[in-house]
C-alpha cells in the first residue's frame, strides 16, 4: 500500500502489536556466536576425555608410566609448532582485515604447514609408542591417552583440511564477506585447538612426568 | 525508521585483531609455555606438589591470554552472549570433572581395599 492511501484513510495508524519493520540480519550476522557455542560443546568433549583421563590416567596394569613414555623434548617442539602455527594464522587474519589476498593464502600456507608439522610429530610419537608395546590396549592409562590426545590430534587434522578448503575458496573467489566469515570461524577454531593443547601438555605431558 | 535500523544495526567487524594484540598474546604464550617446561624437565625446584602447583597455575593463566588475545574475548563480543555461553560451559565443566574425580576416587578407595598396588609389584 502507498503512504498517500495510509494518510487520507486512517489519520492515526491503529496500535501495533507486533514489529512492523523487521530490522536487517546481515548475512552470516550470528554466525559467530553460532561458532562459539560450537566450540564450547567441543570443550565439553574435551572436558569428558579429561575425566576418563584423570579418572584411568593411575591404572597402568603393571605397563609402562608417562615416565617411562614421554619424551619432554618432542612435547616441547610440538607445542612450539602450534603456538607458532596460532601467531601465523593471527597474520592471516591481520592480511584479510586489510584485503591483501597474496598474503592471507601465504600465511595460511605457512599454517598448515606447522599444522602438518605437529601431527606428524605426534602420528610419529604414537608410532615409537605402539611399536614399544604401549598401544591403546595395553592398560587403562594408555587407552585414556589415545583418546584424549588422538581426539586433539583428530581436531587439528580436520582444520587442517578446512585450511586448505578456504585457500582455494580464497584463491577462487577472493576475500569476499563469505570467505572472511569462514577464515574468522576457522581462526576461532584453530585458536581454540591452542587452548585444549595448553590442557593436554599441562595435565598429561607436564604433571603425568612429575609422577 | 532510520533511526531504528541504526540502533539494530550489526557492526560488520565485531573482531578488532591487531598486530600489537597478537604479538603480546604470543609474547606471552612463550614465556608461560617455557617455563612450565623448564620447572619439570630441570627440576628446579625439589618439592613436586610445588611443582604440580605453579604448573598449573601457568596453565590457567595462558588459557586466560589465548581467550583474551588470540580468541578476542571479552564482555561486549556478540552483546554478552559469548562470555555467558562460556560461563556455563565452565560451570557445567567443573561439574564434570570434580564430579568424576571425586566419585571414581571414592569408588576406587571402597571398593579395592585388599587388591595391592600393581604398579610396585615386580
Amino acid at each position: 500500500m502507498t503512504a498517500a492511501a495510509i494518510d487520507t484513510a486512517t489519520p492515526s495508524p491503529p496500535p501495533a502489536f507486533y514489529q512492523e519493520h523487521e530490522h536487517a540480519h546481515a548475512e552470516g550476522g550470528s554466525t559467530m556466536l553460532g561458532f562459539w557455542i560450537y566450540l564450547m560443546s567441543d570443550c565439553l568433549i574435551f572436558a569428558m576425555l579429561f575425566a576418563v583421563y584423570g579418572v584411568l590416567g593411575h591404572s597402568y596394569a603393571a605397563g609402562p608410566s608417562p615416565k617411562d613414555l614421554f619424551e619432554l623434548p618432542t612435547v616441547a617442539v610440538n607445542t612450539t609448532m602450534l603456538l607458532l602455527s596460532s601467531i601465523t594464522y593471527g597474520f592471516a587474519v591481520l592480511a584479510m582485515q586489510q584485503g591483501n589476498r597474496t598474503a592471507t593464502l601465504a600465511w595460511l600456507v605457512v599454517t598448515a604447514l606447522f599444522g602438518l608439522a605437529f601431527v606428524g610429530i605426534e602420528l610419529n610419537e604414537f608410532a615409537h609408542m605402539i611399536h614399544e608395546g604401549a598401544g591403546p590396549q595395553r592398560s587403562a592409562f594408555l587407552s585414556a591417552f589415545f583418546t584424549l590426545v588422538g581426539t586433539h590430534g583428530l581436531h587439528v587434522s580436520s582444520g587442517i583440511v578446512w585450511m586448505v578448503t578456504l585457500m582455494v575458496q580464497v584463491g577462487v573467489h577472493g576475500l569476499t564477506d563469505a570467505n572472511k566469515r569462514r577464515l574468522m570461524c576457522l581462526s576461532m577454531f584453530w585458536h581454540f585447538l591452542d587452548v585444549i593443547w595448553i590442557g593436554v601438555f599441562t595435565f598429561v605431558y607436564l604433571l603425568g612426568f612429575l609422577r | 525508521m532510520s533511526a531504528d535500523t541504526d540502533a539494530h544495526a550489526h557492526p560488520d567487524q565485531p573482531h578488532h585483531a591487531t598486530l600489537k594484540g597478537y604479538l603480546i598474546g604470543f609474547g606471552l604464550s612463550v614465556v608461560l609455555t617455557a617455563v612450565p617446561f623448564w620447572l619439570v624437565m630441570s627440576g628446579a625446584i625439589d618439592n613436586k606438589t610445588a611443582t604440580t602447583i605453579i604448573v598449573m597455575i601457568f596453565a590457567v593463566v595462558q588459557i586466560l591470554v589465548h581467550m583474551i588475545f588470540f580468541l578476542h574475548m571479552d564482555a561486549r563480543s556478540e552483546g554478552g552472549w559469548s562470555l555467558m555461553a562460556l560461563g556455563f560451559t565452565l560451570v557445567v565443566l567443573f561439574i564434570a570433572l570434580t564430579g568424576s574425580l571425586w566419585v571414581m576416587y571414592h569408588l576406587n578407595t571402597n571398593m579395592m581395599p585388599s587388591v595391592p598396588n600393581m604398579s610396585e609389584m615386580p
